[in-house]
C-alpha cells in the first residue's frame, strides 16, 4: 500500500479509480449531536473579513470588482493570488487575484465581449479578432448549425435559456480522485483508456481519442497550477488538508476553464471525513484545525465568480455558480453515511454566517441519524441557507455515491454527465395549440400552421387534441436543437479539466425541461371543470379569457387536477424519448425553474387559469401562488404526485414558511416540564 | 352526518401537539374583540362537508401526522357537538390523536342535554385545548359578549372527567395584561388535575385585514400587538397563580 494511504482499509479502491469503493470501506457514520465543533479561529475571522470587504467594493463598484480582459483562461493561465498567503490554509483563485473575473471565450466571444462591455471593460482587440476570424466558439457554431424554426422558438421565447451562448455547466467532476489517487496515477489511467479504444476510427472513436487526449493536458495542467502554489498533487493527499486542497484544485481548474450555468462540487464531505478521521486518530490535527480547513475550503467556494452579462443574471436572477455540495444519504448497505464532515460543512453557515453559495445540499432520508436532523432543522431556521433532496427516492436509481448538478440534477459523481437542456414553456405551447401555431404576444407563425381552435367556449377533449399535437411539435424541434448545441459544446467548448476526472465511458443525460407546469395544469382544468370564453383580438388571435365557475386546482391534494399535472409530465417525457439523442443521450426532464419561472412568464401572454400576460410562472413544480388554499402537506402532496421516472433530472418545489408556522416559541409555551414546579 | 367547515388545514403546527390537520368549523357565539378570524364567525355559512371526507383527507397524507392528529377549531367547533362526535368515533377507530380547540361556551351543566352530548364526546378526545379570554366575569362580557361561569365549569368538568387539558389564553395589552388577573387565572387553572399546559399567546392584528374584507368596524383599532419580551412577565404571573394553588392543595 502506498504510504500516503497508511491505516485506510483496502479494497479495490487500490488498484482500479474507484472512490466509491474507498468511502464504503473508509468512513465512520457518525451518530452524535453537533457539541464537537470548533468556532473559528482568529485566522478564519480575519480572512473572512477581507472577503466581506473586497464584496462590499465589488457592490459598491456596481457589482465587478475587477476583470481580465487580455488573457484566455486556462488552467494555468494565471499565477497564483492569495487573499493572505500567510493565513490561507487552503489556496487557490480563478485568476492571480481574489474577485478578479476571468475571460472565457469559448463558449462566445460576443457573450464575453458583452460582459466585459456591460461592467465598463473592453476585451483586449487581438482577442475578438483571433474568435471572431481565426477560432469559432460553441455560439457560433450553434447558429451556423440552426434551421429558421429553431431561431424562431428561441426568440419567441417558446424554448428558453438554451446554453448556446454560455457554458452549460452541470457536469461534476469527481474532483476527490486528484486527492485520493494524485495526478500521476490518474493520467496513467488516461492513457490506459486511451490506449483500449477501437481501432477502426469511426467518428466515435476519433472523438473520444481526440477528448482523452484533452484530458490528459487537463490533468498534466491542474499539476502545474498546483506547483505554481507550491503543492505538489502528483502523488496521493497524505492528509486531510491536503485531500481537500487536492479536491479543490480539481474544482478550481474546472471553473478556469469554465464559465457554465452550474457547477457544482459534487459530494465530497464524507470523503474527506475519511481523512479527518485518521488524522484526528493520529494526532495529525485538532478539530480546530480541520474546521479551520473546511471554513477556509467553503470560502473559497464562496468567492467563485464568472464574467456574466446583465441579461444572463436576469435568466437567472443573480449571478448563481450553484457550488452544490451534496451531504449525508444512506448507503446501499444500509448505513447511513453522515459522518462529523457533514456538520463541519454546515457549521461553515455559523463560522462564517449565512450565504447562498456554496449550495449545501442535504440528501434527506428518513433513516438519517436524529442527531443530524435536528442539526439540519436548527441550521435552517437558522440560516435559510439549505437545500433538501430525496435520497429515498434517488438511491434507487443513483446508489449512494451521486451528487446534485445545479438544483436538483442527480448524476453517479464520475461515471454520469449531464448535457443541460435549459426548459420548453409548456404554458406558451398550449397558447400556440389554441392560436394554430402563432404567437401570442409577436403575432408572428412560429409553430405549424395547425387549425386554430373555433368558437367562443374552450371544450376540453378539442384543446387536449390540438395541445397534444403542439406538444409533439415543440418536443420535436426542442430534442434537436439541443442535438446542435451539444454537438457544438462538444467540438469547441470541451469540458476537458471536468471530463477527464470521470471514467472514459459515461453515461450522457439528455436533460431537458419544461415550465409553465401548474399554469398549464390549472388552465386544462379551468377549461375540464369551469367554462372557459376565450377572447380574440382584430387579428382573430386569441389573447384573452373568460373564466366562469370554480375549478380544482394544483396545489391542494385534488386527483382531478393533480392528475391532469402528472399526464402532462408523462405525455411530454415520452414525446421526447421518441427522438433521436445527441451521443446517445439519456433522456430525462426536469420541472425545475428556481428562478427563471420570472423571465418565461414575462414573454407569455394571459394564460385560461386566470394568470395574467407577463406574469411570473411558479417556480419549478410548485403549485401558482396562492392557489394553494390547503396548507403545506396538501401541497407539497400534489408535488409529490409527480412521477420521478418521467422527471428524472429533477423535480423542485421552492418552499418558504415563518417561523412562528412551524410551531410554538418555547419561551412563550410552556409545555409539561414547566409545569412540573416541584 | 354533515358539518359546516370553514376551511381545512393540512399542516398545523400550533394547534396541538405534532403537525396536525386542522378542521376550521364555521360558527361562532363569541364576540371576542381581538378575533382573527371573523370570517368564522356566521352559524349559516361554510362549506358542508361528511367527516368520512374529512378522514379520508388525514388518511391520505397521514405520513406526516405520526406525532399530530386531528384538530378541530374554529369558530367554535362544539356549536356543531353532533358532528364532532361522529368524526372523533371515526377517528379512534382508526387510531387517530384528537384534539378540540374551543371557548367552552357551549358548554351546559344545567342541562341534562348538553351533559349527555359531552359525556359522549369525552371518551372520543385525547386533548381539550381551552381558551380562557379572561378569568373576571364582568371583563369577560365586555371583551367577548358573554359569560364566563360555564366556561370555567368545563375547564372544572374536564378536570374531573380525567381529559388532558392545555390551557390558552390571549394577552391584549390593556385589556387581558393585568397582572393581578392573570395570578387569579393561574390560580383558578392550578386546581385543574388534568393541566397538562400553557400557552400563552400574544396578540397580533392580523385579522384586521380581514374585518376591512367584510366591512366590520375593527374594535381594537388603538390596540398595538403585544410585545413579545413583555410577555414573558405575563407568563410568569399566571405560573405563580399555578405554584400558589398548587402549593395550597399539597398543603391540605
Amino acid at each position: 500500500m502506498r504510504p500516503e494511504w497508511k491505516d485506510f482499509v483496502g479494497g479495490k479502491w487500490e488498484n482500479e479509480i474507484n472512490v466509491r469503493d474507498f468511502i464504503q470501506k473508509n468512513y465512520h457514520p457518525y451518530d452524535g449531536d453537533d457539541t464537537f465543533l470548533a468556532g473559528p479561529t482568529q485566522n478564519t475571522k480575519d480572512l473572512w473579513a477581507m472577503v466581506l470587504d473586497l464584496q462590499k467594493k465589488e457592490r459598491e463598484a456596481g457589482g465587478v470588482l475587477d476583470m481580465d480582459t487580455k488573457v484566455i483562461s486556462t488552467i494555468t493561465s494565471h499565477g497564483p493570488g492569495y487573499l493572505d498567503k500567510s493565513k490561507e490554509t487552503i489556496v487557490g483563485f480563478q485568476t492571480d487575484k481574489p474577485f478578479k473575473r476571468s475571460m472565457q471565450p469559448y463558449g462566445g466571444i460576443r457573450m464575453a465581449e458583452k460582459a466585459c462591455a456591460d461592467n465598463g471593460y473592453t476585451v483586449d482587440p487581438e482577442i475578438s479578432e483571433f474568435f471572431s476570424v481565426h477560432r469559432k466558439t460553441h455560439n457560433a457554431g450553434c447558429f451556423d448549425a440552426y434551421n429558421e424554426e429553431m431561431r424562431a422558438c428561441r426568440s419567441s421565447h417558446v424554448i428558453t435559456g438554451l446554453p448556446d451562448a454560455y457554458g452549460r455547466g452541470r457536469i461534476i467532476g469527481d474532483y476527490r480522485r486528484v486527492a485520493l489517487y494524485g495526478i500521476d496515477r490518474l493520467i496513467e489511467d488516461k492513457l490506459a483508456q486511451k490506449a483500449s479504444t477501437g481501432r477502426v476510427m469511426t467518428d466515435d472513436v476519433i472523438r473520444l481519442r481526440e477528448e482523452l487526449s484533452e484530458q490528459i493536458v487537463a490533468l498534466k495542467m491542474m499539476k502545474e497550477m498546483a506547483a505554481s502554489y507550491g503543492c505538489d498533487i502528483s502523488r496521493p493527499a497524505s492528509n486531510v488538508q491536503e485531500a481537500i486542497q487536492a479536491t479543490y484544485f480539481g474544482y478550481l481548474s474546472a471553473v478556469k476553464e469554465q464559465n457554465g450555468a452550474a457547477m457544482s462540487l459534487g459530494r465530497t464531505s464524507t470523503f474527506i471525513d475519511c481523512y479527518a478521521e485518521r488524522d484526528l486518530a493520529n494526532g495529525t490535527f485538532t478539530e480546530e484545525q480541520i474546521q479551520e480547513f473546511v471554513d477556509h475550503f467553503i470560502m473559497k467556494l464562496r468567492c467563485v465568480k464568472f464574467a456574466r452579462t446583465p441579461e444572463y443574471n436576469q435568466i437567472f436572477a443573480g449571478d448563481p455558480v450553484w457550488v452544490t455540495e451534496s451531504i449525508g444519504g444512506v448507503g446501499v448497505d444500509g448505513r447511513h453515511m453522515v459522518t462529523k464532515m457533514s456538520f463541519r460543512y454546515l457549521h461553515t453557515l455559523t463560522n462564517l454566517g449565512s450565504a447562498p453559495e456554496p449550495n449545501l445540499t442535504v440528501l434527506w432520508s428518513t433513516r438519517l441519524p436524529q442527531n443530524f436532523k435536528k442539526f439540519c432543522a436548527k441550521m435552517s431556521i437558522q440560516s435559510s441557507s439549505i437545500q433538501y433532496e430525496n435520497d429515498d427516492l434517488m438511491r434507487v436509481t443513483h446508489g449512494d455515491d451521486y451528487g446534485i448538478a445545479c438544483c436538483v440534477s442527480s448524476m453517479r459523481i464520475g461515471k454520469e454527465m449531464q448535457f443541460f437542456g435549459a426548459r420548453a414553456n409548456l404554458a406558451k405551447c398550449l397558447l400556440y395549440a389554441l392560436n394554430g401555431g402563432v404567437d401570442e404576444v409577436t403575432k408572428k407563425q412560429v409553430g405549424p400552421k395547425y387549425r386554430p381552435v373555433e368558437g367562443d367556449y374552450l371544450d376540453y377533449d378539442d384543446v387536449i387534441a390540438k395541445f397534444t399535437d403542439m406538444m409533439e411539435w415543440l418536443a420535436d424541434v426542442y430534442v434537436n436543437t439541443l442535438n446542435v448545441i451539444h454537438y457544438m459544446h462538444d467540438k469547441y467548448c470541451y469540458e476537458r479539466a471536468q471530463m477527464a476526472l470521470h471514467d472514459r465511458d459515461v453515461r450522457r443525460y439528455f436533460a431537458t425541461g419544461m415550465a409553465g407546469l401548474s399554469v398549464v395544469a390549472d388552465s386544462l382544468s379551468a377549461i375540464k371543470y369551469a367554462k372557459v370564453k376565450v377572447i380574440r383580438d382584430e387579428d382573430g388571435i386569441i389573447t384573452d379569457f373568460e373564466t366562469t365557475g370554480d375549478f380544482p386546482k394544483y396545489g391542494n391534494d385534488d386527483d382531478r387536477v393533480d392528475s391532469i399535472a402528472t399526464e402532462l409530465v408523462h405525455k411530454f417525457m415520452t414525446m421526447i424519448r421518441r427522438h433521436h439523442t445527441y451521443r446517445d443521450g439519456f433522456p430525462t426532464m426536469s420541472v425545475l425553474t428556481i428562478t427563471s419561472n420570472v423571465t418565461y412568464g414575462k414573454a407569455t401572454g394571459n394564460t385560461p387559469d386566470g394568470r395574467r400576460k407577463g406574469q411570473p410562472f411558479a417556480p419549478g413544480a410548485n403549485p401558482m401562488h396562492n392557489r394553494d388554499t390547503h396548507g403545506a402537506v396538501a401541497s407539497l402532496s400534489s408535488v409529490a404526485k409527480l412521477p420521478f421516472m418521467d422527471s428524472q433530472d429533477g423535480i423542485s418545489n421552492t418552499f418558504t414558511i415563518i417561523p412562528g408556522a412551524l410551531g410554538k416559541e418555547d419561551k412563550v409555551f410552556a409545555g409539561d416540564i414547566d409545569l412540573d414546579l416541584k | 352526518m354533515q358539518g359546516r367547515i370553514h376551511s381545512l388545514e393540512s399542516f398545523g403546527t400550533v394547534d396541538g401537539p405534532g403537525v396536525r390537520y386542522v378542521v376550521f368549523m364555521q360558527g361562532c357565539p363569541m364576540r371576542c374583540k381581538y378575533c382573527h378570524n371573523p370570517d368564522t364567525w356566521e352559524v349559516n355559512a361554510g362549506t358542508l362537508m361528511d367527516a368520512d371526507y374529512i378522514i379520508e383527507q388525514y388518511e391520505r397524507n397521514k405520513g406526516f401526522y405520526t406525532d399530530g392528529g386531528i384538530t378541530v377549531t374554529g369558530g367554535e367547533p362544539l356549536l356543531q357537538i353532533d358532528f364532532i362526535t361522529e368524526l372523533f368515533e371515526k377517528a379512534k377507530a382508526k387510531g387517530i390523536h384528537t384534539c378540540i380547540d374551543s371557548s367552552g361556551i357551549t358548554f351546559n351543566p344545567d342541562s341534562p342535554e348538553v351533559m349527555a352530548k359531552f359525556d359522549k364526546l369525552m371518551p372520543l378526545t385525547n386533548l381539550v385545548m381551552l381558551d380562557i379570554k379572561h378569568i373576571d366575569d364582568e371583563h369577560h362580557l365586555e371583551l367577548t359578549k358573554q359569560h364566563n361561569k360555564n366556561i370555567l365549569a368545563f375547564a372544572q368538568y374536564l378536570s374531573d372527567k380525567g381529559v388532558d387539558t392545555w390551557i390558552r389564553h390571549v394577552v391584549v395589552p390593556g385589556i387581558t395584561d393585568d397582572e393581578e388577573y392573570l395570578y387569579k387565572l393561574g390560580y383558578f387553572i392550578g386546581g385543574l388535575k388534568t393541566l397538562r399546559a400553557l400557552d400563552v399567546l400574544p396578540y397580533h392584528d392580523m385579522g384586521k385585514v380581514k374585518y376591512e374584507k367584510l366591512g366590520i368596524d375593527y374594535p381594537l383599532k388603538d390596540t398595538p400587538p403585544m410585545d413579545k419580551t413583555i410577555l414573558l412577565d405575563k407568563k410568569k404571573a399566571i405560573i405563580d397563580g399555578i405554584k400558589a394553588r398548587r402549593a395550597e392543595l399539597e398543603k391540605a
